[in-house]
């Protein structure tokens, strides 16, 4: 699944890095907590959070995540924005919750690496 | 560019600016990735700079940062001026904390930090003392990229 098609699957908005959504997805992480993300995210994984502060974008910038999904309707901050525009990332906001954005993307295959 | 033979780089951390946690350890890893570094050692470092730089913002009062690279390896040598650890022992296992509810609701304090700077780092040696500081060595091998 590409992320252009999650964004479709989510119903979510494309806040910046559309050119970057043909890319290929196979895993995601979800938390809101930064601290477990930074232990149990993998490389390539797309992050869903209701977490839209800067940290999100930097700690996403950091594992090397693919792309945030910010749940609940939630847009990130001007800082995280420019940040994330900076580091290419794409970043969406859908207004589903959490559950419901995981379940979708599950069901379509995206696993969590390592199968945990 | 610096040489990937003979890099030497400082940095500033200032405590309680949440705004800016994680500029050093982003700057860190763009260092080093446009160095050509395999880009998991790069992903390992960029962690364990980032759990320590968000140690000094969430509880020191500032933090300098040396950045070295030589041809065995990276070295991350961070000492901030803070209360200190009163029991690393106790502050290295998982789940142990002492944040805020600030510092919870800005997604960390999970009492994962520490633990998650060992695991990333091939060596990482941790001395406090309290009313004067914790210095943070960190180590990541250059030809270790399957550690985690």
């Amino acid at each position: 699944m590409t992320l252009s098609e999650v964004a479709k699957l989510l119903e979510a908005e494309v806040i910046c890095g559309e050119q970057y959504l043909d890319q290929e997805l196979e895993f995601a992480g979800a938390s809101d907590l930064m601290s477990d993300l930074l232990a149990f995210g993998q490389p390539g994984i797309l992050l869903l959070t209701g977490l839209a502060n800067t940290q999100s974008v930097r700690t996403a910038e950091i594992i090397d995540a693919k792309c945030v999904v910010y749940v609940r309707g939630r847009r990130p901050s001007q800082d995280g924005l420019e940040l994330a525009e900076k580091s290419k990332m794409p970043i969406l906001s859908t207004k589903f919750l959490m559950y419901k954005a995981c379940g979708l993307l599950y069901s379509r295959g995206i696993r969590v690496t390592g199968d945990r | 560019m610096a040489s990937r033979q003979n890099l030497s780089h400082a940095f500033e951390i200032q405590g309680g600016d949440f705004g800016k946690a994680g500029c050093v350890s982003l700057e860190i890893k763009e260092i080093l990735r446009d160095l050509g570094i395999d880009p998991a050692i790069v992903r390992r470092t960029a962690i364990a700079a980032y759990e320590a730089e968000m140690n000094v913002v969430m509880y020191a009062d500032s933090a300098t940062v040396m950045l070295r690279l030589n041809p065995q390896g990276i070295k991350i040598a961070l000492d901030d001026k803070g209360p200190g650890i009163h029991d690393i022992e106790l502050a290295m296992q998982e789940g142990y904390s002492t944040a805020t509810d600030q510092m919870r609701e800005m997604g960390f304090g999970a009492g994962m930090g520490l633990p998650n700077i060992k695991r990333n780092a091939d060596l990482f040696e941790l001395k406090s003392t309290i009313g004067k500081g914790t210095s943070y060595k960190i180590f990541i091998d250059l030809g270790s990229e399957e550690k985690t």
